[in-house]
């Protein structure tokens, strides 16, 4: 496994000055639990200012419950994980979002009860230089058409679309997007991939959970493997092509 | 004397007026339940009480400060709404995550505490409080006199149940109460920090039945059972309204208190269960009452 992953024992803390350029991300040794149950076995990964990192894996190996557990949305979590130099073990959840991330959940999560205008304000700013909703609109013009239409009223892709918009909204620097291609029509994927790409040149940092994988690589840095809770497998863009086979095992395609 | 079809209209009026009063306290503490539902999924057991403890604070203050009700009316509410705010940080919150049963047996355990302890206290007999001079008097309409202190029972909860359904539903704050219902965690994922809504939300719904008593003070007689009386009711209100929506919570509490008082006219017998049965029509009809979302 990469270096960069397995850091050696003394080199764990993290300067806050690097963090501007450098690690954006930096969990080690992570164990997550819903009650009971052991779901996250020692995770560690590492992901630097402007990456595009993708999780893959089975259904079921953990990777939503990882961005969860970022999110520190599990039951229970134990190691440590450093956002922008933050240690946010000890943080209560709704301090982690004000550390610059953006988390778009697997059920996309819009409400109901409110219009999608409502939902695209709702969540607070995070940084100051977040796109203005006029931007927002232009990049995803069927917003703009719906946007006194109650959240859940508008099609899957758009649902999608009003997703992401709302964490672009809040400035958020670093994006945890569960899935966010699943079940969608293919016009609709490719809008999701300029989207992402241009966030990319934007250097924004984003982990990608995904089982699109036609999707992913082109657009990735890297990608991180799960298995049953753990990292198998970290395979870098240009590693791609001589490690298709084994990923093909993993994801079983 | 002034009849139509043989309807003593002075008798109606008299009635449906009463009814709109009722209909007053069961918006302003059906309202409070649902607010407090959305976000805790508890039903507030307490909320009768609450009432009954702002009923005897503002008779308290009166008695013991000279606080004079209008006074009482901004000062109760929010002593009440405080006192629910620690309830909840301190008592409710530490349970919220065992099963809703045990939150709902802590609130029914708090409203028989404060009811004894009241009638501990004052007795059972009730205390009387004087209408403020200001609201002294009426006026006559074609059909009735109309004592200004009851239209300004019905002024004062149309206007604070309107103002929170609008804030409810028209303003930024009752958007993070509406999604808060909905999905509380992801809330806390965007950077909202629902615990703190969660008591707040609490703080105010108990306020209203706060608000509520210090409004029945000077017409109903003070008593510590004032509150588990009018709960009963409420409870099946909310029942009846479902307890998906806000504005559905204060239309079904206005509703049903206008039904009491046409039964009181057109069927004495039936008044004081035609509630309950309208609860049992709406349960077979929808199950999710008027209002509710059919889940
Ligand atoms: N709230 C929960 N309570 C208990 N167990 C859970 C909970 N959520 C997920 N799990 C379990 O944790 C394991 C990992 O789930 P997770 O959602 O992280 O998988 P995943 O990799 O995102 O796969 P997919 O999204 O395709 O299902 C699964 O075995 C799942 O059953
Ligand atoms: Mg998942």
């Amino acid at each position: 496994m990469n270096s960069s992953v397995m850091n050696p024992p003394g080199e764990e803390r993290l300067q806050p000055a690097k963090s501007s350029t450098g690690e954006k991300i930096r969990i080690h040794d992570l164990h997550a639990y819903y009650g009971e149950s052991h779901i996250l076995h020692g995770i560690d990964m590492t992901i630097m200012q402007g990456e595009l990192v993708t999780l893959l894996g089975r259904n079921g190996a953990g990777r939503s419950t990882t961005l969860k557990a970022i999110m520190n949305m599990v039951g229970r979590r134990t190691g440590k994980i450093n956002i922008n130099g933050t240690d946010t073990i000890p943080l209560p959840a709704h301090k982690i979002a004000h550390l610059g991330v953006g988390y778009c959940p697997e059920e996309r999560g819009i409400f109901s009860s409110l219009n999608v205008e409502e939902n695209l304000m709702l969540p607070p700013d995070v940084r100051s230089d977040g796109m203005c909703v006029e931007e927002i609109y232009e990049l995803f013009p069927n917003l703009a058409e719906r946007r006194y239409s109650q959240g859940t009223r508008l099609s899957g892709g758009e649902q999608q679309m009003l997703a992401m918009a709302r964490i672009l909204r809040t400035g958020a620097n670093i994006l945890l997007l569960d899935e966010i291609t699943e079940g969608l029509a293919p016009v609709i994927v490719q809008k999701l991939a300029q989207v992402l790409q241009m966030l990319k040149e934007r250097g924004l940092t984003i982990l990608l959970v995904e089982q699109n994988f036609r999707f992913a690589a082109p657009i990735a840095d890297r990608h991180y493997v799960m298995e049953h809770g753990h990292i198998v497998e970290e395979v870098k863009q240009h590693e791609l092509a001589a490690k298709t086979d084994l990923l093909n095992t993993y994801l079983g395609v | 004397m002034a009849t139509l079809f043989g309807i003593n209209l002075f008798a109606l009026s008299g009635q449906l007026l009463v009814g709109l009063i009722n209909g007053s306290f069961y918006a302003l503490l059906s309202l409070g339940l649902a607010i407090i539902f959305g976000l805790l999924k508890i039903i507030n057991f307490a909320q009768g009480a609450m009432y009954m403890l702002g009923a005897f604070l503002a008779w308290m203050a009166l008695q013991y400060f000279g606080i004079n009700y209008w006074v009482a009316l901004v000062l109760v509410p929010l002593a009440v709404g405080g006192f629910a705010i620690l309830i909840e940080r301190f008592l409710v919150r530490p349970i919220a995550k065992e099963d809703h049963l045990y939150s709902l047996l802590l609130t029914f355990g708090l409203a028989l505490i404060l009811q004894g302890l009241f009638t501990q206290l004052y007795g059972s007999s009730g205390l009387g409080y004087q209408i403020p001079a200001e609201l002294k008097g009426g006026t006559k309409l074609p059909f009735m006199y109309l004592p200004n202190y009851r239209a300004w029972i019905i002024i004062a909860s149309l206007v604070v149940c309107a103002t929170t359904w609008w804030v409810i539903e028209k303003t930024k704050l009752g958007a993070y109460l509406r999604a808060g219902t909905e999905n509380p965690q992801l809330m806390q994922g965007f950077g909202i920090n629902v615990p703190l809504i969660t008591t707040l939300t609490f703080g105010f719904g108990v306020a209203l039945a706060g608000f509520a008593g210090v409004l029945a003070a000077p017409v109903y007689s003070v008593s510590p059972e004032m509150g588990s009386n009018i709960l009963i009711v409420v409870f099946a209100i909310v029942v009846i309204g479902g307890m998906g929506s806000i504005g559905g919570a204060i239309l079904t509490g206005l509703m049903m208190g206008i039904v009491e008082g046409l039964t009181k006219f057109f069927y004495p017998e039936a008044s004081s269960t035609v509630i309950f049965l309208v609860m049992v029509i709406v349960l077979l009809l929808k199950p999710a009452g008027l209002f509710g979302k059919e889940a």
